[in-house]
């Protein structure tokens, strides 16, 4: 075993692509395995190494962690990326859980009917920039710090970049109105471990397309559409 | 201010249950502001006090906490009952998201049209008994102990319990395949704060019903 964290899922964004970001902003190396084919996810089945049955699934200090959120709350807290106490926890839990639901807008979208696409795009545009991005705006402005809590790098800073570039392949100038979170996605974009990831050949995933879900939908037999909430 | 925590939210389980049940598990009071109309609603947002314009919110310690896990994950660290150490709590929170998966459902079934209700109550039965249920079977039988994770009563517990009288609610046998998580609904009920909130008078609510259904939709309109 290498001892880095190795990463179960396909090869494409989905509910791990929050990790890839996660891992690589703490600097910490992780191998890959896509899942392409409904053989290799019913193997992984009868293995036993879901636990739910589902993935993402990270190998990690001995664990095989399941659930996107449980995952992504040990690293954080592992490479210090969780505040100092409680009550800065409190807070970029709440900070992450606004992102987490925006970009759960976007991560569904890919697997609606080409009509509900267009509403849902209208929808993510909209819950952005009268729900979200306001929100992390107020947060910024208030104290004039550099990073969302504690005036420390955390797993939120990490989620709200992550969510305002999805959000602007929907709509490149969705930012106009937001000048405190222009300078604060030019700023989390040049710390060295993110400028890095955003590099390419890194490990981040490009836009979902028709390949990636045709592959979700063959591995998990998953044929219907979603609707939109 | 009484320094109780004060929980603001429609009168019914919604998404402040779990929250309402992790406060009474862990002997805290609470007092409770419930939304009837709209009006108060758009007040609420008004007046800035909720972060991303919904509900739950929980003032506590001073923050005006919103976001339904963050809440659980701060009232679980706050009263430990999240494990000793970084290991227990990726256990407790890999099994509080399964069982919030499957509560997912649940909370969204009174919403479902009447001729898909059949339909979302056999997927209710069906991930229940083949998915959720026989992991915690599982992880009980493994160690023989009476709480999920490190032999220490925790926020997991209170979730399952939680799920366990949910499911049993709409499908009363759903527990006759699983004698730990029978052994273990026993356990747990008698835990002197647990057996409390399961008395009536207790602030935990009743199973949903149409007035509920009304109430949340008239105060979340757009």
């Amino acid at each position: 075993m290498s001892g880095k964290p190795k990463l179960y899922y396909f090869n494409g964004r989905g509910k791990m692509e929050s990790i890839r970001w996660l891992l690589a902003a703490a600097g910490v190396e992780f191998e890959e395995e896509f899942l392409e084919t409904r053989e290799q996810y019913e193997k992984l089945l009868q293995g036993g190494s879901l636990l739910f049955q589902q993935v993402p699934m990270v190998e990690i200090d001995g664990m095989r962690m399941v659930q996107t959120r449980a995952i992504l709350s040990y690293i954080a807290a592992k490479y210090n990326l969780y505040g100092k106490d409680l009550k800065e926890r409190a807070l970029i839990d709440m900070y992450v859980g606004g992102t987490d639901d925006l970009m759960g807008f976007i991560m569904m979208f890919p697997f609606f009917s080409a009509e509900d696409k267009e509403k849902q795009r209208a929808f993510i545009i909209q819950k952005a920039t009268s729900r979200y991005f306001p929100a992390y705006e107020k947060v910024l402005k208030d104290h004039g710090q550099d990073f969302l809590v504690g005036n420390s790098f955390s797993w939120a800073d990490v989620h709200l970049l992550e969510a305002i570039l999805m959000v602007e392949e929907k709509k490149s100038d969705v930012l106009s109105g937001f000048p405190q979170l222009q300078a604060f996605k030019a700023r989390i974009s040049s710390i060295p471990t993110i400028k890095k990831f955003l590099e390419p050949g890194s490990q981040r995933k490009p836009v979902p397309d028709d390949k990636y879900v045709e592959t979700v939908r063959r591995v998990l037999r998953m044929y219907y559409d979603l609707k939109p909430n | 201010m009484s320094g109780k925590p004060r929980l603001t939210y429609l009168n019914g389980r919604g998404r402040m249950e779990p929250i309402r049940w992790l406060l009474a598990a862990a002997g805290v009071e609470f007092e409770e502001v419930f939304l009837q109309t709209k009006e108060q609603y758009d007040k609420l947002i008004k007046d800035g006090l909720l972060l991303f314009q919904q509900v739950p919110l929980v003032e506590i310690d001073g923050m005006k906490m919103v976001q339904t896990r963050a809440i659980l994950s701060y009232i679980a660290g706050k009263y430990n009952l999240y494990g000793k150490d970084l290991k227990e709590r990726a256990l407790i929170d890999m099994y509080v998201e399964g069982i919030s998966d499957l509560m997912q459902m649940i909370l969204m079934f009174p919403f479902s049209p009447p001729e898909a209700k059949e339909k979302n109550l056999d997927s209710i039965k069906d991930r229940a008994t083949n998915r959720y249920f026989p992991v915690f079977e599982k992880v009980l039988k493994q160690h023989g102990q009476d709480f999920l994770v490190g032999n220490k009563f925790s926020w997991a517990d209170v979730q399952l319990i939680e799920a366990i009288l949910a499911v049993e609610e709409k499908i009363p046998a759903v527990l006759s395949g699983f004698p730990q998580l029978q052994a273990f609904k026993t356990k747990i009920s008698n835990i002197p704060t647990i057996k409390k909130f399961l008395q009536p008078g207790s602030p935990r609510k009743p199973p949903p019903d149409d007035h509920y259904v009304e109430t949340v939709l008239k105060v979340f309109k757009k």
